[in-house]
């Protein structure tokens, strides 16, 4: 009987392998509609919603120049605009105007993750805008052109026909392009020393010695074994909140990115009266002239969020 | 014959030669007269009190729980991930790569398994987290954690290796250390459920279905195209990793894993699956993660990261201290299967020898090799050459441009040479 019952059981045990379990729920339309925003080459995903050129530009000069610079040229982030033809050169230009296959990528990148420091903000006419706006920087559309879900299946990228997928790389069986041989004894006549690291380059990382040294744990020693790491912020509230609302994609404690260094701020603002309530109220209603053309959007950040940060910046900066 | 001379501080071929004076001791052994001056010194003199009779053994240690989620001891704070300064202009779509000359074995410590971002670190709740998996199925669902974490789970040891790892070195030799050439790579036990069988719980419609697209839960909503042959084989979703929840920086509380792929396959904070008949060309398979050829046209998904390895040991920017006997250490992989053998050379590739592979061997995985080597302190130039089981052999430098040029940024599985010169200084160089 025993036997019996555990034969049962393991029977039972085994016929459950594979069985539909029917955990979760059904995914409503409604949720579905929300979430798939995907677009593909075919237009499939494209939503109703119409932008010119010019509409674009006046969304581009608030919301994007400050990182792709006024005409999309800027190299510090990703350059937009330029480039067309280069591909082939031996010095390449690589942007989204002269590298990209289908516009309705683009569309769909904007849409999904642009601006970077507020992605899906923008409404769908804006992403309209936005793309024949991008896509005129580089000639691509003229300057009255209207994007729509139609009318942007008819633009022509400049790259449309510069990809492959005839290569090994995309199957685990594919077929490898290099060819190299197992060779074990008297494999080359020569070896040439071909390339090491420029004399100049030689300290970019910092101390080389310390990814291979025990150190003591002192602060000292964590900075020089991290070059280029962020400034250790977690301890700092306002360094710390100012890292997590993204200020810091454009401005550097020490160095100026898009926008000034915090210590330059710091030291052109530091002890005048009012200074922080003149910060706050920039960061919040966006502004530009003050170190320089790059305008610095809006930026969604509460009152006292941004109390703690310009204090950070004016008075703890060390 | 003394070892060259160096000054305090200066770095050791650590992490492995923790205890100098044994070490120095052994080699004595086993090189007979060479450094013997110094070993001979040293037994002599005896440790001093600070070694001998140390604080610890005459008093009470911490309690237990002074530190309830233990970390590294503090001696080993150089253990970190680093930037690469100047690679990439903000700290959110960025890099911080694993630093490989400090590891053991295979599996890569959670903490400092490198890191690639599109749009930052969600902090994403988990209990507001879900999984949509919708398009061509039957059914379309939507999963809890809680839900996935039901499923029957396997867990399984892969790498992840970012389709730019070795990116900077397609023209010359560029960064310094073994963690800047070869860190956009890690290895974990990952833990979770066969998107197989979450596609089949859909319904998913076996005759029309392509592709499945994952997308992430970030600001990014970072998107990439998988086909369904890779999603039906070994591709999970995961929610463990070496042990525990995934760690935020891999995607908690939910990623994919597409192993032996290009690391952006593997979407983090994963939380829409489509299925479909066509590829998506979306940015992150068109304008990015694509290879350029001579002549201006680009690979589209090129998916496979091929046969690779490195020596770890001695590597760039380490100091051979002593001659005589060194332990060569490096990593291989392949992601089409198992490493089948590496070979080490000492002479720039004029002559090989097999190494020693440590078992376990998997697929898709890191694979530790060790070899034995004497170090006379002549110039040496350190290479590793990986076989995988299909007889693929990894290529040189020379053979990869070859075919792709040099301004290909991704899938550089080229050989590496490491220089050691006759004061012990090892850099990283590339040889024709």
């Amino acid at each position: 009987m025993l036997a019996l019952a555990v034969l049962a059981l393991s029977t039972a045990v085994q016929a459950d392998a594979g069985v539909h379990l029917g955990f979760g729920r059904s995914a409503t339309p409604a949720e579905i509609a929300q979430w798939d925003i995907d677009v593909r080459p075919d237009g499939t995903g494209l939503p109703e919603g119409r932008g010119s050129v010019a509409d674009g530009q006046g969304i581009y000069d608030t919301k994007c120049a400050s990182c792709h610079g006024t005409f999309g040229e800027s190299t510090d982030y990703i350059a937009i605009a330029g480039g067309v033809g280069t591909l082939g050169s031996d010095q390449p230009v690589r942007t989204t105007g002269s590298k990209l296959n289908y516009a309705t990528t683009l569309f769909d990148y904007i849409r999904r993750a642009m601006p970077f420091n507020a992605p899906k903000s923008l409404t769908n006419d804006e992403v309209y805008a936005l793309t024949a706006y991008v896509l005129n920087l580089s000639d691509i559309v003229p300057a009255d052109a209207v994007l729509d879900r139609r009318t942007i299946l008819d633009v022509k990228m400049p790259n449309r026909d510069g990809f492959t997928m005839r290569h090994g790389l995309s199957r685990v069986d594919g077929k490898p392009d290099t060819h190299a041989v197992a060779c074990m004894t008297n494999c080359a006549a020569t070896v040439r020393l071909a390339s090491e690291i420029p004399e100049y380059a030689r300290d970019s990382h910092g101390d080389l010695t310390a990814p291979t040294r025990r150190a003591i744990a002192t602060d000292s020693a964590a900075a020089a074994a991290s070059p280029g790491a962020a400034a250790k912020t977690a301890d700092v509230p306002g360094a710390d909140l100012a890292a997590r609302m993204g200020c810091t994609v454009c401005h550097g404690i020490d160095k100026a990115i898009v926008g000034p260094a915090f210590r330059d701020v710091a030291r052109r603002y530091r002890g005048k009266p009012a200074a922080a309530r003149m910060l706050i109220n920039k960061v919040q209603k966006g502004g530009s002239g003050s170190f320089g053309p790059v305008p610095m959007p809006p930026q969604a950040v509460s009152a006292k969020d941004l109390e703690t940060i310009v204090d950070w910046i004016l008075n703890r900066l060390q | 014959m003394a070892p060259p001379s160096r000054g305090v501080g200066r770095v050791q071929p650590a992490p492995e030669n923790v205890n100098r004076r044994a070490f120095m001791l052994r080699g004595a052994a086993l090189s007979g007269a060479l450094a013997v001056s110094s070993a001979v010194r040293a037994a002599d003199a005896g440790e001093d009190a600070a070694v001998m009779d140390p604080p610890w053994t005459r008093s009470l240690g911490a309690p237990v729980l002074a530190s309830p989620y233990g970390v590294p001891a503090r001696y080993e704070a150089s253990v970190v991930r680093r930037q690469s300064p100047g690679l990439t202009r903000t700290a959110q779509s960025s890099v911080a790569f694993t630093p490989l000359q400090n590891l053991f074995g295979i599996i890569t410590p959670s903490g400092v398994h490198f890191e690639r971002h599109h749009a930052g670190i969600p902090d994403v709740v988990p209990d507001r987290h879900r999984l949509m998996i919708h398009g061509l199925v039957r059914e379309p669902r939507m999963y809890t954690v809680e839900d996935l974490v039901r499923f029957p789970s396997v867990s399984r040891i892969h790498f992840i290796e970012c389709g730019a790892n070795t990116g900077m070195e397609w023209a010359n030799s560029a960064v310094p250390t073994v963690q800047y050439t070869h860190g956009m790579i890690a290895c974990s036990e990952w833990t979770g459920v066969p998107l197989s069988v979450l596609l089949d719980e859909a319904g998913v419609d076996r005759k029309r279905a392509r592709f499945v697209l994952a997308e992430g839960a970030d600001g990014a909503s970072l998107t990439r195209t998988v086909p369904i042959g890779m999603a039906l084989d070994d591709v999970l979703v995961v929610y463990g990793q070496n042990g525990e929840m995934l760690r935020p920086e891999q995607g908690y509380p939910l990623r994919l894993l597409v192993p032996g792929v290009q690391g952006v396959s593997s979407v983090k904070w994963l939380r829409r699956l489509e299925v479909g008949d066509k590829p998506w060309n979306t940015r992150e398979e068109s304008l990015h993660y694509v290879d350029l050829l001579p002549g201006g046209v680009h690979r589209q998904y090129t998916w496979i990261q091929e046969a690779k390895s490195v020596i770890t040991t001695p590597s760039g920017g380490q100091v051979l201290l002593d001659r005589g006997y060194h332990e060569i250490r490096g990593l291989a992989w392949s992601g089409r299967g198992r490493i089948r053998r590496v070979d080490v050379s000492a002479d720039g590739g004029r002559n090989w020898r097999t190494a020693v592979l440590q078992t376990p061997v998997l697929p898709k995985a890191l694979t530790r090799f060790r070899l034995d080597w004497t170090w006379n302190g002549a110039p040496a130039l350190l290479q590793s050459r990986a076989i995988d089981d299909t007889g693929y052999v990894q290529p040189s430098i020379r053979q990869l441009r070859e075919v792709r040029g040099t301004r290909s940024i991704y899938h550089n599985n080229a050989v590496q040479t490491w220089r050691v010169d006759p004061a012990g200084d090892v850099s990283n160089v590339q040889v024709a």
